[in-house]
């Protein structure tokens, strides 16, 4: 097997592994993003239902669907508690590590995990904004969790781009 | 918090399964009692000394040491006890074999060149890059086909008057191929007399017949939690003609390649299990052939989208069950099935940030994402049916919990 490196989770990702909140589809959801791909080994799909309450949007249910390890489901799941009844100013500002913490502090090795998690939450607010206008607290540059998410999908968009190239060359 | 508290915590919300049905024979084992009574006397009544001091405690455990080296030659036909060298893991045994071939320097006369196959161990892998590293040797991967077979035709490219080493294992330990070695000792050594063929045989111990005189290999590696014995013990075959530089340096004893007091109790734990091992072999063997068959058939037959790794059934080590299930992620599975008390390991990426899954999946073609779903069954003969029926009660339901959260849906 591939080179193993031991994992401390927390009592709080098994409990949530075994007990996810929030799964599946959502067919009246506002937006839909996804972050990963299965080639990278996890993929968050986050379904938002977004509720327009004066000059505020808020979070009025989420839901998730994750093809990951356990950590990786528990992330989305904590995170679709923590945005539920959120504005999405409030969700925009959760961060990994806030998600990590909350799931009793992941192993540095999973930290992607969270990462993940908020990419794709961040994504679906950018996606929600796209054709409106865009409220003062949405940055233009990419944050440090959409940046990652990005890095992790256009190095598997890579290697399968030279194995292509490969497979081309010898057909 | 602390790791060992953070653990503690962890299995204490896991709870202990009502049943469970360890599988996990590649990474590690437990140990059967007639094995550890075998090891205790040996740290506190007998043979508890250093067996190259002159004392009866050291003689005692001289005894012992050659009383295992008695039993690892007869099991795999080495004419002399000498050849025999006990190593504390199958990896120090592949290490030696490689790093102590290599830094001996009459053996770099020979050539430049070490050749292994894509699928070897990792303690293959790692000391033949090391060693050529060091050296500036150039060290070449032969690919393997899609069940990870090497093909003795195309093998012959690899080897020429240039290579000095060669290294492919016997039973690849992921995918459970039983290489067509003798075919590819004979390829080598007509290629170049002067080539020195090790091959790892820890996954074929015990599981197909062994013989260093008709493989005509020249080293080879065994170990000893591969067949219910304790962790910690290895060994090494070393045909007399090959000499070795020991890599590692400190007091020698019996061993004359590995430094440090030999582990007597836990070479006595070998001797038990090689002893259990190869009481009624054949029978032993075609009864795990049996559980093996029954779990790969009915979660083929029973799950769909579940690819099987490695051959499906002529050239598959008995005890071995690789399959690939998709739209899950293997990591995920096995700790689902930990909490159903099924213990098996993933060839997942789950422990990288890069996500870099079993480079023997990789090299015997399966996507990354195929790679990332699998996982590994090994089976010995102290599982029964009812352990097998149990699997495959809990299997489908723990794949099915896992795919209706999944994000990856099916085409």
């Amino acid at each position: 097997m591939s080179t193993r490196i031991p994992l401390p989770y927390g009592p709080k990702v098994l409990e949530i592994f075994r007990n996810p909140k929030n799964i599946g589809r959502m067919d009246d959801a506002t937006v839909i993003e996804s972050a990963g791909s299965p080639a990278c080994g996890d993929m968050i799909r986050l379904y938002i239902k977004v509720r327009s309450e004066g000059d505020r949007d808020v979070v009025e249910k989420s839901s998730f669907e994750s093809y990951g390890c356990a950590a990786n489901i528990a992330a989305a799941s904590i995170l679709t508690e923590l945005v539920n009844g959120r504005s999405l100013e409030e969700a925009w500002r959760i961060s990994w590590k806030q998600i990590s913490d909350e799931l009793g502090g992941l192993p540095p090795i999973k930290y992607h995990c969270s990462i993940l998690a908020v990419g794709a939450l961040k994504r679906a607010i950018r996606a929600y904004y796209l054709n409106k206008d865009k409220p003062h607290w949405l940055p233009q540059d990419l944050t440090l969790e959409e940046k990652q998410v990005l890095e992790e999908e256009e190095m598997i968009e890579r290697y399968y781009g030279s194995m292509k190239a490969i497979v081309d060359e010898l057909k | 918090m602390r790791v060992s508290s953070k653990v503690k915590e962890l299995l204490k919300e896991h709870g202990w399964p009502a049943r469970e049905v360890y599988f996990d024979l590649e990474n590690s084992n437990w140990v059967p009692r007639e094995v550890v009574e075998a090891i205790l006397p040996f740290f506190n009544e007998r043979g508890y000394g250093h067996p190259s001091v002159t004392h009866k405690p050291g003689w005692e455990a001289l005894e012992e040491v050659y009383l295992t080296k008695e039993l690892v030659a007869k099991t795999i036909g080495a004419a002399d006890l000498d050849e025999i060298s006990f190593t504390h893991s199958g990896t120090e045994a592949n290490n030696l074999a490689i790093l102590g071939f290599i830094a001996k320097k009459d053996n770099r006369r020979r050539g430049g060149k070490i050749v292994v196959s894509a699928v070897e161990h990792l303690s293959v892998i790692f000391p033949a890059e090391y060693a050529s590293q060091l050296f500036g040797l150039k060290m070449q991967r032969v690919p393997v086909d899609e069940y990870g077979f090497v093909d003795p035709e195309l093998f012959k490219y690899y080897v020429d008057r240039d290579t000095l080493l060669v290294s492919i294992q016997l039973v690849n330990h992921e995918v459970g191929s039983i290489q067509k070695l003798k075919e590819l000792v004979d390829v080598a050594k007509s290629a170049n007399p002067n080539v020195v063929f090790h091959t790892d045989a820890a996954d074929a111990y015990s599981w197909i017949p062994i013989d260093v005189e008709r493989l005509h290999v020249d080293m080879m590696t065994i170990s000893s939690h591969k067949i219910h014995g304790p962790r910690g013990v290895g060994a090494l075959y070393v045909r007399n003609e090959v000499l070795l530089e020991p890599p590692l340096k400190g007091q020698l004893s019996v061993e004359k390649l590995w430094p440090g007091v030999e582990n007597v109790p836990l070479i006595a734990g070998f001797r038990k299990a090689i002893e259990i091992s190869f009481k009624g072999f054949e029978h032993r063997v075609s009864y795990v052939k049996a559980l093996r068959d029954k779990l790969m058939n009915g979660i083929v037959s029973g799950i769909p989208e579940v690819l099987v790794n490695g051959p499906l059934n002529k050239g598959r080590v008995a005890n071995n069950v690789n399959v690939s299930f998709l739209r899950i992620e293997g990591e995920a599975l096995t700790v689902e099935l930990s909490l159903h008390g099924i213990y098996v390991s993933s060839g997942s990426a789950c422990s990288s940030r890069i996500l870099e899954p079993s480079h023997v999946l990789l090299a015997i073609g399966r996507k990354r994402e195929e790679a990332h779903g699998s996982i590994l069954f090994k089976l010995s003969q102290y599982h029964r049916e009812s352990d097998v029926d149990y699997a495959l009660e809990t299997i489908p339901k723990a794949v099915e919990r896992l795919r209706a959260i999944s994000s990856w849906k099916s085409c």
